[in-house]
């Protein structure tokens, strides 16, 4: 089985506005994927894509061995989808929004109550979905996008809106799906969200693909700093190169404190001293750069090259 | 076809929620009671046949008010939800967009059907119950100016589908809409009317007429009752129109179906090429 989802070399535009330019990449199976990149920068074009609801200008798309641009659908039944502001019709109760799209993929309408049950919206099933909360009506997002055991999930910005124990669940059933073997693609702002939980970043900037990998991969490319905090005794504190060796770029941060910024090849250099027996030191942190930091340092990178 | 009906029934579902189909039933039954009882005052009751003289009545509310409420329900059907939003979503599901758009179609189509049948139904029926006697022709003429209202309404369904397709905002396919209605039912038959008197017959042919009243749905519709019995257009005062044109029934709703029809498929042709 090659990618589920295959890009190829594709280019958007809408009228003088590239709004995506040659981007490829393929998305394998069971595989979670964050799309970052801040507003404009292509996320959302993307899954729009994917979908067919708009045409590229160039390149190939396959989708669940669909082509969406030529109109083929057949394969999302298996696939999901919760766009960036989920909207429903206002006059229709939460279960019978849900046992309409259920219908359309032909799923067993049992199913409904269940996938209630899954987001937690039971108690509201019945209500006009005119009458839910942002939070509520993100929930039901979710669960018309996990109808039908999809094995793509396109997730735009999903936990906009939620409050941290449903981002908490959410992150949960999302974790279930994965481990069915289900290709999960997110595009978010919260950064720090995503770090925990993607195998692998694309890294988007006004449309084109600046970084692709898993982070450990991302943060060899960038080459940044890994912090390194050290808890330092009073005596220590008074002669720091003495034990620490030539290091360049230490600070004094909170007193007894000790920060280093290391780059990866002294990382370990620094954390052996750091740790010799005779070091004045009681506890150290070791702080890998965060996907905020490389989603920066890419930007940065792509845009001083242009 | 399922995707068609599953479409078409929340629809309709949607329809019954947010009191589309009681308003418009409710309408259109209390105009044509109304008619019914009130228009008939000054025909009297000798020698007249009541239930032809309701046919010419609802008839010209047809035209008023079917092509109004078509319109109103259909302007919105795709740039609204794609306005809300509710179209993208829609979209990723497994369901090609003319079948979304037939969906709404049939959908649409069955909420005015229903009140149509209902109301002008409920008409005919308060008429046979004051114990008038109606006899089958009448009735036949009665039946086939329901079908007909149906057919204009599919048709102006169809062109508001068409607004909606081609069109980036609500608003303006609200304010084309309400043009298109002006158009038709008020404005064309007066430029005829007077494009006819100032010709004096001089260039207007009879085929020529005939192909203008065809291109109006509306006219369509009105010769096609009001000239189709020879009872109902002595009534109407179409009888002599009805001698002159020489467009058979068969070729009214002809042009009542290619107005439905044709709008239709381009509206779907539209909807298909939009990118949202």
């Amino acid at each position: 089985m090659t990618g589920t989802v295959e890009i190829r070399n594709v280019v958007k535009r809408f009228g003088k506005i590239e709004a995506v330019r040659d981007v490829s990449f393929n998305l394998p199976e069971g595989e979670t994927v964050a799309l970052v990149g801040h507003n404009g920068a292509g996320k959302t074009t993307l899954m729009k894509l994917m979908l067919g609801l708009i045409r590229p200008t160039g390149g190939h798309i396959m989708v669940l061995g669909d082509d969406p641009a030529a109109g083929e659908f057949a394969g999302r039944r298996r696939l999901g989808y919760l766009p960036e502001n989920v909207s429903f019709n206002a006059a229709l109760t939460g279960h019978e929004t849900l046992a309409f799209y259920a219908r359309l993929k032909r799923e067993p309408a049992k199913s409904v109550a269940v996938l209630l049950e899954r987001v937690g919206l039971t108690h509201a099933a019945n209500r006009r979905v005119g009458t839910y909360s942002k939070g509520m009506r993100q929930r039901l997002g979710l669960a018309q996008a996990l109808l039908g055991e999809p094995r793509v999930l396109l997730l735009d910005e999903p936990t906009t809106g939620l409050d941290p124990a449903l981002r908490h669940s959410f992150y949960e059933i999302v974790e279930e799906l994965r481990g069915r073997g289900a290709t999960l693609l997110l595009s978010s702002h919260a950064l720090t969200e995503l770090e925990e939980r993607a195998g692998r970043v694309i890294i988007m900037n006004r449309g084109i693909k600046v970084a692709d990998g898993t982070l450990d991969e991302l943060r060899r490319i960038a080459r940044l700093p890994t912090r390194i905090r050290l808890k330092v005794t009073d005596a220590g504190l008074a002669n720091v190169p003495n034990w620490l060796g030539p290091v360049d770029g230490w600070r004094q941060v909170n007193g007894h404190m000790v920060e280093i910024d290391a780059a990866p090849e002294r990382k370990i250099e620094v954390l052996r001293r750091a740790t010799d027996e005779g070091a004045p030191v009681e506890d150290l942190d070791v702080v890998p750069p965060t996907l905020d930091e490389l989603y920066a340092h890419f930007l940065l990178s792509q845009e001083t090259a242009r | 076809m399922r995707n068609i009906l599953i479409v078409a029934r929340k629809e309709i579902q949607e329809g019954l929620r947010n009191r589309w189909v009681l308003a418009t039933t409710l309408l259109l039954a209390a105009l044509a009671l109304s008619l019914t009882f009130l228009g008939s005052a000054p025909t009297g009751n000798v020698g007249v046949r009541a239930l032809d003289v309701v046919i010419v009545s609802l008839s010209s509310l047809t035209i008023f008010l079917l092509p109004l409420i078509a319109l109103l329900i259909s302007h919105d059907a795709i740039v609204g939800e794609m306005e809300r939003g509710t179209m993208l979503l829609l979209l990723s599901y497994p369901v090609a967009r003319w079948q979304v758009l037939l969906g709404k179609f049939v959908g649409h189509l069955s909420i005015l059907a229903f009140a149509t049948l209902l109301g002008y139904g409920a008409a005919a029926g308060a008429l046979a119950a004051t114990g008038e006697v109606i006899d089958r022709e009448s009735w036949t003429a009665f039946a086939s100016m329901i079908g007909s209202s149906i057919l204009l309404g599919a048709a102006f369904i169809a062109v508001g589908y068409l607004v909606s397709a081609l069109v980036r905002e609500r608003g303006t396919a609200a304010g084309i809409a309400i043009g298109i209605w002006l158009v038709f039912v008020l404005i064309y038959d007066m430029a005829l009317l007077g494009l006819l008197v100032v010709d004096q017959g001089q260039v207007l042919s009879g085929g020529l007429l005939n192909a203008l009243l065809l291109l109006n749905p509306t006219d369509a519709y009105r010769l096609f009752n009001l000239t189709g019995s020879g009872n109902v257009s002595a009534f109407s005062g179409m009888a002599g129109v009805a001698q002159t044109t020489t467009l058979g029934p068969s070729v009214l709703l002809a042009a009542l179906a290619a107005w439905a029809l044709l709008p239709l498929g381009l509206a779907a042709l539209a909807f298909s090429r939009r990118e949202l």
